[in-house]
């Protein structure tokens, strides 16, 4: 180990010009700095999206009545409630923050930045001004949120899904003209950047993977991050052109979306002979892919950390990599499933539960294979193994509940009721945070060049787990009864008023998640400056990226050639007598041939 | 430690499996935490598939859940002393694991296709006439309530005989019938519960809904897409009368609006 000789450039700050400054941390082109400044956004806006969940969790569990301690200063007009306006505010901002500003970002952006050069074994990225400006257009959108957020008198209110005419007519929401029209502005912003994004990923993975590193060499985290970025490239176009529509829609009376002889209101509209289920197409046409762009990132990064931990091979690397391509070809005709009660031609709605159910298969098999990783290993129970199990075990559940919505007679019940909010929460939490957790503590040895504590990472894990299952486990429950989603107050009706008690039980829960994540908060920051320093490969894995320095070298990462010979999951080989086969490290034969390539191994 | 974690696991498909089975069961602590009552001729068949679709993925929930705790168990590299295996995968078990899941999903898709067709998509025949059954009623939601148009005596909608009421739905019992369903600004969605129908409605689109109710009494509408700030409070009320008491309700609603017309002609 040799880290000690290598300067990672970040050491002279205190000598360091402005100029320097500026373009080393904040209008940096290097991935790693990127990727860092993705990590730091999105994590705060987890924050940010965490905090208007509970509001909505209060709402549900003690509706209209007072917040302690906050409430008086945030609705000071209605005497420290939340109002009902308000309350479509925090479930459209909510998932709104969550779905654009956290889950897609924290896992291309963040992840995808910082991992995709060191994995493959490149200097950077293939495009890196245009790497840059990814992040950057993520600026624009943050301030649009901000302020749709901030506008009085209550903030965007159409949900995140933004549907036609509540959306898209002015009378529709009084409460929300401008804010609307921010939040429309913002997430269109979003996707240029992700698209942006997706451009230089593809390029980089196809044009610059290190010598030796073939297609199918590559780690499961490179594959998913490849197939994420196709998705990117062909879908986001169209909530692009959608979200531009709408705009037009509510600021030149264009009416894409919008019918003949709308009364809303009391006013009527001028404009017409639009289809409000245009818009459902579009977006879906978009958020169904990327359902998958929010979670295949995440399995990348869990089956890496599964073999590693298992200190066994992945078990099916080829049928792995089948199946998440199968799912982005099938991704891209299964949107329809959302609208099976939305009006749209019936007979359409049978073709899209068939593709629907035929796209589980690929997760199934994905599952199976997770299982069979692990099967015969020797088990390291590591913080980023914990989470990474934890996948496993709750993707099974948000899998199998999708079952139920894409069965056509089955989602006319439960469509729009809290059933959908279990399942996508399981898969989007449950399933992808828990990952992204993993993921921070697995790799911020290679960020920061120090490591997490395990304790407070267990303490973390163990808490959240348990808390999360709690709040999002009962919600199926809720979803049999019918309770619908997205109501201030589903008490009032007969139906729903004996669920209450269930509620305020997931409520305490909530709290006590959200309340968890303080330990996480404080051995992050705590560990990026004082946690205890690590060579290269303090997890003894296989992947390029821990071949260089932790943290990597400033410019160019590696400070020797990587060359390739095998794959990223060579662990327990019977070929070597440690029990992992690195790949740089080159077959016995060859040793004789070369001679820079001998000191390819990291011991 | 592998076995707290691994004891931790396997709380989650037993504690999971209790959950459903607890709110499933009638009475105790968690009454009506399950389906709500069923009252409808074809909600049995919704409810059967739900019910279905439960035990399938519950039975998968389970061994996958437990095999996992297993292998967390048996694996933990503290307590495995023999060398892990150098295995790749296997061929054989990649293609079972494929087929088995693909033949169950396609046989659920079909298995779906028959309740899917006549909830959605075989509009009601008139038994007598073997022509197409007139909806009974228009329904138009709005910012933020129901409105009924009932077709009265002559059974046209639109006609100067119509009975209008506002968030109540009278429906005669032991009788098929069609709604005409519509909205007047954005979108909402006519759900009711009891009755496992759920209908968009979207400006510009005029769609139909039929059903047949078992029971007479008195249940929830619930408007199930967000259709502004008042989206919650959107509530309506079906009303299933036998067939003499929804006869005589509408006689006596038909009567009611004359008088109030004439007094208005006045
Ligand atoms: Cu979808
Ligand atoms: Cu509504």
């Amino acid at each position: 180990m040799n880290t000690a000789t290598v300067d990672d450039g970040h050491g002279h700050a205190g000598t360091m010009s402005l100029k320097l400054f500026i373009s080393t941390y904040v209008f940096s082109k290097d991935h790693k700095m990127i990727g860092l400044q993705f990590l730091f956004s999105t994590l705060l806006w987890f924050f940010v999206g965490g905090i208007l969940a509970m509001g909505i969790r209060w709402q549900l569990a003690f509706p209209w009545t007072d917040m302690p301690i906050i409430g008086g200063r945030l609705f000071s007009a209605e005497g420290g409630q939340i109002s009902p306006e308000f309350y479509t505010t925090l479930f459209t901002m909510h998932a709104t923050v969550m779905v654009f500003f956290v889950i897609i970002p924290i896992l291309a952006g963040a992840f995808g930045n910082f991992l995709i050069p060191l994995m493959i074994g490149a200097e950077d990225m293939a495009f890196p001004t245009l790497n840059m400006l990814s992040y950057w257009f993520m600026w624009p959108a943050f301030i649009c949120i901000g302020i749709s957020f901030l506008t009085p008198p209550y903030g965007a209110g159409g949900g995140w899904t933004s549907y036609p005419p509540l959306s898209s007519v002015l009378s529709a929401a009084p409460g929300s003209v401008m804010a609307q029209t921010w939040w429309l502005t913002g997430v269109t912003l979003v996707g240029i950047a992700s698209m942006l994004g997706s451009v230089n990923y593809l390029t980089t993975i196809i044009q610059m993977r290190a010598p030796g590193l073939t297609m199918f060499r590559l780690p499961m985290t490179i594959w998913s991050m490849f197939i994420t970025a196709i998705l990117q490239a062909f879908a986001l176009p169209v909530l692009t052109a959608g979200g531009v529509m709408q705009l037009l829609d509510r600021l030149m009376g264009t009416g894409f979306f919008i019918p003949e002889g709308l009364v809303v209101n009391n006013s009527e509209m001028l404009s017409g002979g639009g289809q409000p289920l245009l818009w459902q197409h579009l977006f879906w046409f978009y958020s169904h892919p990327a359902v998958y762009i929010m979670i295949l990132p995440a399995m990348g990064m869990v089956s890496d950390m599964l073999s590693c931990f298992a200190r066994k091979p992945i078990f099916g690397y080829k049928p792995m990599v089948y199946a998440i391509s199968g799912i982005a070809g099938l991704g891209f005709i299964v949107w329809g499933h959302h609208m099976f009660v939305s009006g749209m031609n019936p007979m359409l709605g049978m073709t899209f539960m068939v593709s629907t159910m035929m796209i589980a298969l690929p997760s199934a098999i994905k599952v199976f294979n997770w299982l069979g990783t692990i099967w015969g290993g020797k088990i390291q129970f590591t913080t980023p193994m914990l989470f990474s199990l934890s996948f496993v075990s709750m993707f099974i559940i948000g899998g199998l509940s999708g079952i139920f919505m894409a069965a056509t007679p089955v989602d006319i019940f439960i469509h729009d009721t809290y059933y959908i909010v279990a399942h996508f929460h399981y898969v989007l939490f449950c399933g992808t945070a828990m990952a992204v957790f993993g993921a921070i503590y697995f790799w911020f040895p290679k960020m920061f060049g120090r490591s997490m504590n395990e304790t407070a990472g267990k303490w973390h894990f163990f808490l959240t787990f348990v808390f999360m299952n709690g709040t999002f486990y009962l919600m199926h429950i809720l979803g049999a009864v019918g309770f619908p989603r997205r109501l201030a107050d589903p008490y009032h009706y007969e139906t729903f008023k004996q669920m209450l008690p269930m509620n305020q039980f997931i409520t305490l829960c909530a709290f006590a998640m959200f309340l968890s994540q303080i330990i996480f908060a404080i051995n992050f920051f705590y560990s990026i400056f004082k946690g205890p320093r690590v060579g290269r490969n303090p997890w003894r894995a296989n992947g390029l990226e821990w071949f260089c320095p932790s943290p990597p070298v400033a410019h160019g990462n590696f400070d020797k050639q990587p060359i390739v010979y095998r794959g990223p999951y060579e662990y327990g080989s019977p070929e070597v007598d440690e029990d992992y086969y690195p790949q740089t490290q080159p077959p016995p034969e060859d040793v004789s041939e070369g001679d820079d390539t001998e000191s390819g191994g990291d011991h | 430690m592998g076995r707290f974690w691994s004891l931790l696991f396997l709380s989650v498909p037993i504690l999971g499996v209790a959950a459903f089975v607890f709110a499933a069961i009638p009475g105790g602590i968690f009454a009506n935490h399950w389906l709500p009552e069923d009252i409808s001729q074809h909600g049995a068949v919704v409810d059967k598939l739900f019910m279905f679709i439960l035990y399938l993925t519950g039975v998968v929930f389970i061994v996958t859940s437990f095999l996992m705790f297993w292998f967390m168990w048996k694996y933990d590299a503290d307590r495995n002393t023999e060398p892990v295996k150098y295995l790749h995968g296997s061929h054989t078990v990649e293609i079972i694991w494929s087929i088995i899941p693909a033949a169950t999903l396609l046989f659920i898709a079909i298995f779906q296709m028959d309740a899917w067709a006549d909830a959605r998509m075989k509009y009601p025949t008139d038994k007598a006439t073997g022509f197409k059954k007139p909806p009974l009623l228009l329904v138009t939601g709005r910012q933020f309530e129901w409105r009924m148009q009932y077709a009265g005596e002559d059974k046209i909608i639109g006609t100067p005989d119509d009975v209008h009421l506002v968030n109540d739905l009278h429906i005669p019992v032991n009788e098929e019938i069609v709604i005409r369903i519509q909205t007047q600004d954005v979108l909402h969605s006519f759900f009711l519960p009891n009755m496992r129908i759920k209908q968009d409605v979207v400006p510009g689109m005029k769609q139909h809904i039929w059903f047949e109710a078992k029971k007479t009494g008195t249940y929830d509408i619930v408007c199930a897409e967000l259709c502004g700030w008042g989206h919650y409070k959107m509530r309506g009320r079906l009303i299933v009368q036998s067939e003499d008491d929804f006869r005589e309700w509408m006689a006596s609603a038909i009567a009611e609006q004359n008088k109030t017309s004439l007094n208005v002609n006045e």
